[in-house]
């Protein structure tokens, strides 16, 4: 099997997401499945193919880099799960 | 129920036109249409008949000064994933919680500056990641259809469940939707509605709540070609807040309607033929073929031999933007935020509380091929299979001018019955996940009702920004199939 219970540890913890140790199995199980299936495109012959990076052919635009927005810290804070003083509270990061 | 809901939006603005009756009966009919339907079929997560009744009277008085917009007074809902300012917006999770956006994305702007008025939210498949409306935090919608003789609960189709249900129960005259692998079109099939999800870059993104940014696109779901030709003609249009939106102008889409097609070379590829379609819709797909050959088309038989390869693809590209994307829900800035000892505690609880089973499956999926080590097997390969399914199309189109094909693999399927299968339920896409691929236009279009009473839908596949030539040949084969039926009422 190529993803383990300790892949989906590590792929979980990579993605932020707590998932516990009896949901590691079925969920390698579950991934599994859908990689098996996508294991079909080693079939394809892709040699000296370009990756299609996006579906529109222009450049990408450019403009003055000077400021359009802001100046608005009640919309910016009026989400936030937790606000005080014009700034967002955050769990305690450092030690 | 009032002859108002029965209209549709072409019909309706005839009707505020010559004063048959005032924007405000239209929303006030709808309303009370939603209000008796919405407990059994749950389309809307969000009514906002406040500001309805208010829209709709600035709607009267701009008709009466002679200054209405083109969808003046028309009653549309809105899938949730477009920001709407002041309203809240959840696209279908949990872990956006209570959001209110202060701001509202450029497809809602464009239709409330032609004078169209909202009814509310649509219900969703979890950031547009589903089949048939069923990882929605606000619980599945049920399709106003039933088969025959049948009283089981189906699904409209999704991910744009309740925009598809809204319109075909006569919840609203049109609906914005979305489509990032048939997320438009399939709903559109399984509901006996029109759903078009124009050229990549034609709508702008900005205000979408993103799922996988280079494959999203915004389209309407109507109940004619001709109100899909209104709806789209308002909604596309260049906005710089987009850095993929297209810089060129729109057509009056409209005007492409009942255009002669005759001469016009479709192309039928043989690889949309599958195993394991019932044989009715080949037999429908058949048929549409007549139907464009006695309106003076040529049909050619056309090749486009990765389509087998395309929802594999689709399944590392989407989850791999997808993981990127989704990073931002965090719990700090807006939206749920779970409890904690720490701040990786407090962000991996938000997470794992705020996103359904489905959205994390794809999170993950998309974590590990972009993760060391997989990129250029998983990510970089699909990107190259990508370019494959894209010059498909180019070489196809060098000999046809659009390609007919089935818009899904069945009709709509009891609600609970794909549940337990990822794989089964990512194959409703099958036949509409390639144009997202190739960022080319499709529309469905319903042609014909199953041996049970259920309707199924065709599909036209365009070249790159000619939607025209599709609205035309679907006014052809809209006529043609002459699908008039309607779902019961039983709510």
């Amino acid at each position: 099997m190529a993803i383990d219970a300790a892949t989906v540890r590590k792929v979980a913890k990579l993605a932020r997401i707590a998932e516990p140790d009896d949901r590691l199995e079925p969920l390698a199980l579950e991934l599994n499945g859908i990689m098996n299936w996508i294991e079909q495109l080693g079939e394809v012959d892709t040699n000296g193919v370009e990756p299609m990076t996006s579906a529109v052919h222009q450049a990408l635009p450019m403009r003055e880099d000077i400021v359009t927005d802001g100046g608005k810290p009640d919309q910016v804070l009026a989400n936030a799960p937790k606000s005080a003083h014009g700034f967002f509270v955050v769990p305690k990061v450092v030690e | 129920m009032s002859e108002l809901t029965k209209l549709t939006l072409k019909g309706a603005l005839d009707g505020l036109a010559a004063g048959s009756f005032s924007a405000e009966e239209l929303a006030r009919a709808h309303l009370d249409a939603i209000d008796a339907a919405n407990p059994a079929l749950n389309a809307y997560v969000l009514t906002t008949p406040e500001r309805a009744i208010s829209d709709a009277k600035a709607s009267d008085a701009r008709r009466a000064s002679g200054a209405a917009g083109p969808l003046d007074g028309a009653v549309i809902g809105v899938k949730d994933l477009f920001c709407t300012d002041g309203v809240r917006t959840t696209a279908g999770s949990k872990i956006l919680g209570n959001f209110i956006p202060p701001y509202e994305s450029t497809v809602t702007a464009h239709l409330w500056r032609d004078g169209a008025v909202m009814l509310g939210k649509l219900n969703m498949d979890e950031f547009a990641m589903g089949s048939s409306n069923e990882t929605s935090a606000f619980g599945p919608v049920t399709s106003p259809w039933r088969a025959n003789g049948s009283d089981r609960a189906l699904t409209p189709g999704g991910s744009s469940g309740g925009s598809a249900c809204a319109v075909s129960a006569d919840l609203c005259l049109a609906a914005t939707a979305s489509d990032t692998g048939g997320s438009i079109r399939q709903p559109a099939a399984f509901t006996g509605t029109v759903g078009i999800k124009p050229t990549y870059g034609r709508c702008s993104r900005f205000g979408m709540v993103a799922f996988a940014s280079s494959l999203d696109q915004a389209g309407p779901i109507t109940k004619t070609v001709e109100d899909s030709a209104l709806m789209l003609t308002s909604m596309c249009g260049h906005d710089a807040r987009d850095s993929t939106s297209l810089d060129i102008s729109v057509p009056d889409f409209t005007s492409f309607l009942g255009k002669s097609i005759k001469g016009l070379r479709i192309g039928v590829p043989e690889e949309y033929r599958i195993d394991g379609m019932p044989e009715e819709i080949g037999r429908l797909w058949d048929e549409g073929v007549e139907w464009l050959k006695a309106a003076g088309c040529e049909i050619k038989s056309v090749s486009l031999p990765h389509t087998k390869y395309a929802l594999p693809a689709y399944y590392i590209v989407a989850p791999a933007e997808a993981s990127s994307n989704l990073a931002r829900y965090d719990g700090m800035r807006f939206g749920y935020r779970g409890q904690g000892g720490s701040l990786t505690e407090v962000y991996e609880n938000t997470r794992a509380e705020g996103f359904g089973p489905e959205v994390k499956r794809r999170i993950l999926i998309g974590t590990y091929v972009l993760s060391a080590g997989y990129y250029d097997a998983y990510y970089l390969k699909a990107l190259k299979v990508r370019t494959r399914i894209a010059e498909d199309f180019a070489n196809a189109f060098g000999e046809v001018d659009a390609i007919l094909t089935p818009t899904a693999p069945s009709a709509a399927f009891p609600i609970g019955e794909k549940q337990d299968d990822p794989v089964a339920m990512y194959l409703n896409d099958v036949f509409t996940v390639t144009t997202n691929l190739a960022g080319l236009p499709g529309l469905s279009l319903p042609a014909g009702l199953d041996k049970t009473g259920l309707p199924l839908g065709l599909q036209l596949i365009g070249k790159a920004l000619d939607e025209g030539t599709l609205f035309s040949i679907a006014s052809v084969m809209e006529q043609a199939a002459g699908f008039t039926a309607r779902p019961a009422r039983w709510w």
